[in-house]
């Protein structure tokens, strides 16, 4: 067992990434996100990676389609606005079927915003925040611990699927401290052969031609099925998400990432005021799990989303659930963090 | 046959005349007939004499002409 | 004997272009394919084509190659030659593309010192989208957006990319040629071959501009253009070299 060390949020995402095999990292310097790239600055020169700060979050997200083309494995890192500049490359990236993980650690928004903690970049990160028919894989962790966990399936996603998976973090986890325990180092061999698509040389082979572009519509349109049955296979195999309390709730909670984890406090609070409280916790975003939410809400009286947003996820909810419970929204944004006392008191209102 | 001479790809050809301009001794000429395309392919009227310095495969912006000369005598 | 002496380069796929009668990216093509075929590196080439007419180079050459979006082609190069140094990566890229949306791109790869190859081809106008103003329209010229003529006072000054390019410390060899006559394809030619040389030695960033005409766009014939290219715009753009910090390359 590996002993547990206390790591900023940030720097703990940015290890899990070296230790999941990525070797090759492009950024831009965004508060709070920036401890990320100044440990990766620091640490892949000690693996022999490559680190190289980009002119722009535009420049960084094509320097990763580029070193994505090759195939091996590759990130950014960014917070709101940068994330928003490299949308174009998202969706060729996805075009292209490549292989890449961005982690999003977002902050308040629109515009410039501030740098506090929100959730405000959900459809940005679920609903397609640039041009075209495509999807991340969407993971939001609700604990520095599960960022790290996390890492290591977002890298094999994007390798196995051939798309790009975002790890949708918030300041609050960029930011604060925590004890981590780090997984081994991924041994990439046989896990991560691209050799039938990737651009290293056309030795003794066809040359391979990396692309989202195709001029005739009737192969555009195929390409585009072709990626709609791989989020086929992607919705039946890697939904992922986390319950707390729900076997006698009468009352059901429902957070990602931060909130999730100060809503578990909530439950807490409202079980020991003898309210029958449970939580529901998306850990996948995109795919989301629908089916799960609706089933683990049979019974339930009603439903209180809580967000630091004001209202984004709670769309999805209402989705899953098709009307046979009554959603309700509490929502704060801006980079405010809503309290457990607060949901709470939000809570009551509706028991 | 000359001893230097060129051979267009017809269907390559865009009909442009570029290599028509640029050939030195006025060798190259439009042909009546269209290609598939519907353009007058260049074509070599006057293979005699050529002398096979490849201005006309340099100007081509199609690759539609491969240049023969002859190299040395038999 | 007879021998075929001049004949189509190995390292174009056997596809036929897609460009107009007369475009200067046909000849541009061939001379990047000859050059492959010379340094026997079509094996170990990437391509990274634009957004613009040649957006199907990539399909054009038999080498390992892809899209970038508009302008951001040096960044994607740079992706592919960091994850693999031994390889050799080009851009291959329009006025729009580089002068315009990506001229960021283009600065920061140069000045990095990026160890690949760009060929920007300057034909002064948007010919892909239908003959909108470029950054390199000349002043008076009529586009589809400078319906009147370019005007300074609005619409700014024609803009030198090289001239901007040569003040970057990592950009160790860029020249500008046309390929308006068979003379300057042999320049050009050389030009080329040396900008994937100085890449194979691995000195840094090399770029060569090639004045490129588009007969579409600007409304004149082939053999027109070609004279309005050497009476217009090798004005505004002197052909010449701007960095040589390699010498002699053998
Ligand atoms: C982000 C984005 N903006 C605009 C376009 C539309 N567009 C396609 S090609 C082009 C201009 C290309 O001109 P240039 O680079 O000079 O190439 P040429 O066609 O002249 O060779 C534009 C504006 C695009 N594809 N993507
Ligand atoms: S090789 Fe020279 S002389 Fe012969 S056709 Fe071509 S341009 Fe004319
Ligand atoms: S230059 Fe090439 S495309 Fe143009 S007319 Fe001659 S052979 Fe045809
Ligand atoms: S539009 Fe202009 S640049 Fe494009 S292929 Fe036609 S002539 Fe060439
Ligand atoms: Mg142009």
């Amino acid at each position: 067992m590996a002993e547990k060390v206390m790591v900023k949020g940030n720097e703990a995402m940015a290890e899990a990434a070296v230790r999941a095999g990525c070797r090759i990292y492009f950024g831009y310097p965004i508060t709070p996100q920036s401890e990320f790239i100044e440990y990766m600055a620091r640490r892949m020169p000690q693996i022999e990676g490559v680190f190289l700060q980009s002119e722009s979050e535009v420049a960084a997200v094509n320097m990763v389609y580029g070193a994505a083309c090759t195939g091996n494995r590759v990130m950014t890192s960014t917070s709101s606005p940068g994330f928003s500049l490299m949308q174009e490359g998202v969706s060729y990236i996805a075009g292209a079927m490549l292989p890449a993980v961005f982690v999003n650690v977002v902050r308040g928004g629109p515009g410039l915003g501030d740098i506090q903690p929100a959730q405000s970049d959900y459809f940005q990160a679920t609903k397609g925040g640039a041009h075209g028919d495509y999807h991340l894989i969407v993971l939001a962790p609700g604990s520095i611990q599960e960022s790290v966990d996390l890492m290591e399936d977002a890298f094999r996603m994007a390798d196995e699927y051939r798309m790009p998976v975002l790890i949708l973090a918030d300041g609050m986890l960029g930011q604060m401290m925590e004890p981590v325990e780090f997984p081994e180092f991924v041994k990439l061999e046989g896990i991560n052969d691209h050799s039938a698509w990737a651009l290293r040389g056309a030795t003794g082979r066809e040359a391979n031609k990396v692309t989202s572009f195709d001029i005739d519509p009737v192969n555009l349109e195929k390409m585009n099925i072709f990626i709609q049955e791989i989020y086929k296979r992607i919705k039946a195999k890697e939904v992922r998400y986390e319950t707390i309390g729900l076997e006698d709730a009468e009352y059901m909670l429902v957070g990602y990432g931060t909130m999730g984890r100060i809503l578990g406090s909530v439950v807490k609070l409202a079980r020991s005021k003898g309210i029958k409280v449970g939580l529901f916790r998306p850990i996948t975003l995109w795919p989301f799990p629908y089916a799960e939410l609706k089933k683990a809400a049979e019974g339930v009286k009603t439903i209180l989303t809580v967000e630091m947003s004001m209202g984004q996820m709670v769309e999805d909810v209402r989705l899953a659930v098709e009307g046979s419970v009554p959603v309700q929204f509490y929502g704060r944004t801006g980079g405010m963090v809503p309290t457990p006392d607060e949901v709470l008191a939000e809570l009551l209102k509706h028991v | 046959m000359s001893k230097n001479f060129v051979k267009i790809d017809e269907e390559r050809c865009k009909g442009c005349g570029l290599c028509i301009n640029f050939c030195p001794k006025k060798v190259l000429s439009f042909s009546e007939k269209f290609n598939s395309k519907g353009y007058h392919p260049a074509r070599q009227h006057d293979p005699d004499n050529c002398i096979g310095c490849g201005f006309c495969y340099m100007m081509c912006p199609d690759t539609a002409i491969t240049v023969f000369k002859e190299t040395a005598k038999v | 004997m007879t021998e075929a002496t001049y004949k189509r380069p190995e390292s174009l796929a056997k596809r036929e272009f897609s460009y107009c009668p007369g475009c200067h990216h046909g000849i541009i093509h061939r001379l990047v394919a000859e050059t492959i075929d010379e340094l026997s590196i079509r094996e170990k080439t990437l391509m990274v084509a634009p957004v613009g007419c040649s957006v199907f180079a990539y399909e054009f050459f038999d080498v390992d190659g892809t899209v970038a979006p508009h302008g951001r082609a040096p960044a994607v190069a740079t992706g592919m030659k960091r994850s693999l140094p031994d390889r050799v990566v080009f851009t291959y890229q329009g006025d729009g593309d580089l002068a315009a949306i990506g001229t960021a791109e283009i600065v920061h790869a140069a000045n990095r010192g990026e160890k690949i190859t760009t060929i920007f081809v300057n034909n002064a106008i948007y010919g892909m989208t239908g003959g909108q103003m470029a950054p390199t329209t000349l002043l008076g010229m009529k586009t589809t957006t400078s319906p009147y003529g370019r005007k300074s006072e609005t619409e700014g000054f024609p803009l030198h990319v090289s001239e901007l390019l040569k003040e970057t410390a990592g950009i160790v060899y860029l020249e500008r040629v046309a390929v308006s006559s068979p003379q300057e394809v042999r320049k050009a030619k050389a030009a080329i071959k040396k900008a994937f040389t100085v890449q194979l030695k691995g000195l840094g960033f090399a770029m060569v501009e090639v004045l490129s005409t588009c007969p579409t766009n600007w409304g004149l014939s082939p053999v027109e253009s070609i004279k309005w290219l050497n009476e217009n715009m090798k004005k505004e753009y002197p052909l010449g070299v701007f960095v040589d910090k390699v010498g002699d390359l053998k």
